[in-house]
């Protein structure tokens, strides 16, 4: 299974046009697709996601307007915004994948390679910080298995990474599993907090 | 309402009332509340005097600048050639500021109301709610209230039967800290990079799409119906101090205080009074040592000055520091002030969008010379060179995330040096464990 993935992948690199400078980011994206058992992704702007996608238009004055929402609709169908949903948005949004690549990697939030299951954000800025974040940090790392920040657990199922200000300085620590915003949490709660997902 | 906490009697609420009442998020819950008869009474005025009404209130900005609201509204062009817009900023992401985040949760027809009133007094007939990606309770909140307020008429092609047309669409940003700046807030609307636009052209001329455009804060907005239903002087009365600075404010308090949460005065309230009294004060067997009092981006105060500041824009001028968000960051003792200042660097280098050159190598710059300190390698001549640095980032770029870098260095370097110099000239033996 493993082999027939790494030739897709290859397939598809070749295939978005990636120049000698996008060749790493192919293999990273390959191994980390080898990873976590991704084969071929199903197209996102079918009957149903063409009709969303539709309705997200109309509601603006020029189709560049559904970047966001669209790369955004790839990411809740895959997990993360492939070279091949990236192609995809900018086939229906009359755009090139050069330029949504350009906007995609601008946004933090958009995964350019598979994570984990859980995508753990700990917000570690100034106010969260001077309240013990670096410790609910690194209670996750050890929770999850995970190990280091961006890392992803042997399991499959946890990936952690430090956010910046994630807005919520009076409920520290703030912590984003996956879509769930979680106030409070401290070192001492993550253990519980990490079994509830598992 | 001190949000998470009881309210205080010493808090003015009216934004905040109906915090932790789960009722006023619905449109019935709203309507029971007095919602949306401001909405009815403006659209029955005229644009002008909803304009004026706002004027008269002397509303400022809330989202940082303090620009009087009712006055950028007057620069949208009254002749109408082409489609106007409104963006509302919900993008709250100055560390040390949840205000905005509280209003969506709780009082999310609040907002609407305001936004809608906004749209009709500057002949918006489309409204972007831009709310920052990791904001999914709020963003929940915010579309189902949304959708209320469309099943009921309030918004769509006959706002409140009024023969006005008013729709109001949330755009999710999606992780980045400029998108906050307005510029770089309509060019994530256009599905751009979010790199701020250099003014001129100003968003009333040239904004979102090419349209004249007005963009204000959520706490600006939500503070409008207020003002419409209870009139631009009575708002204007509310403030304990200045006259350039009315209404109440919300303030978010954070950091190691004892009761952090949000809390609601009118301008002009001494910080002494807030932390201590309101916020609780400090931890058990700690004292303060610093308050950052308008989100990270503004100068530092030590705890003498803090201690002496009054809550509006001109107070905190006076002290050398700014109003910003009313992000209030507390720090006591405990708090390594070199190694916490490089985390606010760390914090504004992550998010720099990088088009400016002493922005995206200033910021990088910043960082490692702070680590480095920290780190027991730090140079004699290293804090002169923050300082030197710093004053080259501030006023050379094309948006102030640059200078809102400098700001906390600078301010830290001047009023905490002892704290930066032992760190220096110790080799390794005085690096931070």
């Amino acid at each position: 299974m493993s082999a027939a993935d790494g030739a897709g992948t290859g397939g598809a690199g070749g295939a978005g046009g990636s120049g000698a400078g996008a060749r790493t980011g192919a293999a990273a994206t390959a191994r980390a697709r080898a990873e976590h058992g991704v084969a071929v992704l199903p197209a996102v702007f079918g009957d149903e996601g063409r009709r969303k996608l539709d309705a997200i238009l109309a509601r603006y004055p020029a189709k560049s307007g559904a970047l966001l929402p669209a790369l955004w609709m790839v990411q809740e169908a895959h997990g993360w915004v492939s070279p091949e949903g990236m192609a995809e948005v900018a086939a229906v949004l009359g755009l090139t994948p050069a330029y949504v690549k350009g906007v995609v990697t601008f946004y933090t939030m958009y995964h350019q390679h598979p994570v984990g299951k859980y995508f753990v954000q700990v917000c570690t800025t100034t106010p969260c910080n001077v309240c013990g974040a670096e410790d609910v940090v690194a209670a996750f790392l050890k929770a999850t298995g995970a190990g280091a920040l961006g890392a992803t657990s042997p399991d499959g199922l946890w990936t952690v990474v430090e956010s910046e200000c994630l807005g919520a300085c009076g409920f520290a620590t703030p912590v984003m599993i996956n879509d769930d915003f979680i106030e409070g949490v401290t070192a001492e709660s993550v253990p519980a907090l990490v079994a509830r997902y598992r | 309402m001190g949000f998470p906490h009881p309210p205080h009697p010493r808090e003015t609420q009216v934004l905040s009332r109906w915090f932790g009442d789960a009722e006023a998020r619905t449109y019935a819950g709203w309507i029971k509340r007095g919602g949306y008869a401001a909405l009815e009474q403006a659209l029955g005025m005229t644009r002008e005097q909803v304009i004026e009404e706002v004027k008269t209130s002397g509303l400022r900005g809330r989202g940082g600048a303090g620009f009087p609201a009712g006055v950028k509204w007057s620069f949208m062009p009254r002749q109408k050639t082409k489609a106007h817009y409104l963006c509302c900023n919900a993008d709250e992401s100055e560390p040390g500021t949840f205000k905005d985040r509280e209003i969506m949760r709780w009082t999310p027809h609040q907002l609407l109301e305001g936004c809608a009133i906004a749209a009709y007094a500057i002949q918006a007939e489309q409204v972007f709610l831009y709310i920052r990606g990791e904001f999914t309770e709020p963003l929940r909140i915010m579309q189902a209230a949304l959708d209320e307020a469309y099943a009921r008429g309030v918004l769509g092609a006959n706002a409140m039967g009024k023969g006005v047309r008013i729709d109001i669409t949330i755009h999710r940003g999606a992780g980045a800290y400029i998108c906050g700046e307005e510029t770089a807030l309509m060019n994530s609307i256009e599905g751009k990079r979010g790199n701020p636009r250099i003014r001129p052209p100003f968003p009333a001329a040239v904004g979102v799409f090419g349209c004249p455009t007005t963009i204000n804060n959520v706490e600006t907005l939500s503070s409008v119906p207020h003002i419409i239903a209870r009139g631009g002087a009575w708002y204007k009365g509310l403030s304990l101090s200045s006259p350039k600075s009315t209404g109440t404010k919300l303030f978010s308090i954070c950091g190691t205080v004892a009761r952090p949460g949000n809390y609601e005065v009118t301008m002009g309230f001494p910080l002494k009074e807030l932390l201590l009294d309101l916020a609780g004060g400090m931890r058990p067997g700690r004292t303060l040592k610093a308050v950052i009092p308008g989100g990270s981006s503004v100068p530092i105060l030590t705890a003498e000055e803090a201690m002496d500041t009054l809550l509006d824009y001109e107070g905190c001028v006076a002290k050398g520091t700014m109003l910003g968000s009313g992000g209030m960051i507390v720090l006591d003792d405990s708090v390594d002030m070199v190694y916490q200042v490089m985390r606010l660097a760390r914090f504004y280098a992550h998010e720099s969008c990088a088009q400016c050159t002493q922005c995206r190598e200033g910021t990088a710059w910043t960082v490692k010379i702070l680590q480095r300190i920290l780190g027991g390698e730090g140079r004699p001549a290293d804090l002169d060179v923050l300082l030197d640095l710093s004053e080259q980032m501030t006023g050379r770029t094309i948006c102030v995330l640059s200078d809102s870098c400098a700001a906390p260095v600078v301010s830290a370097i001047r009023k905490f040096r002892p704290e930066f110099e032992r760190y220096l000239g110790h080799g390794k033996a005085a690096a931070r464990a």
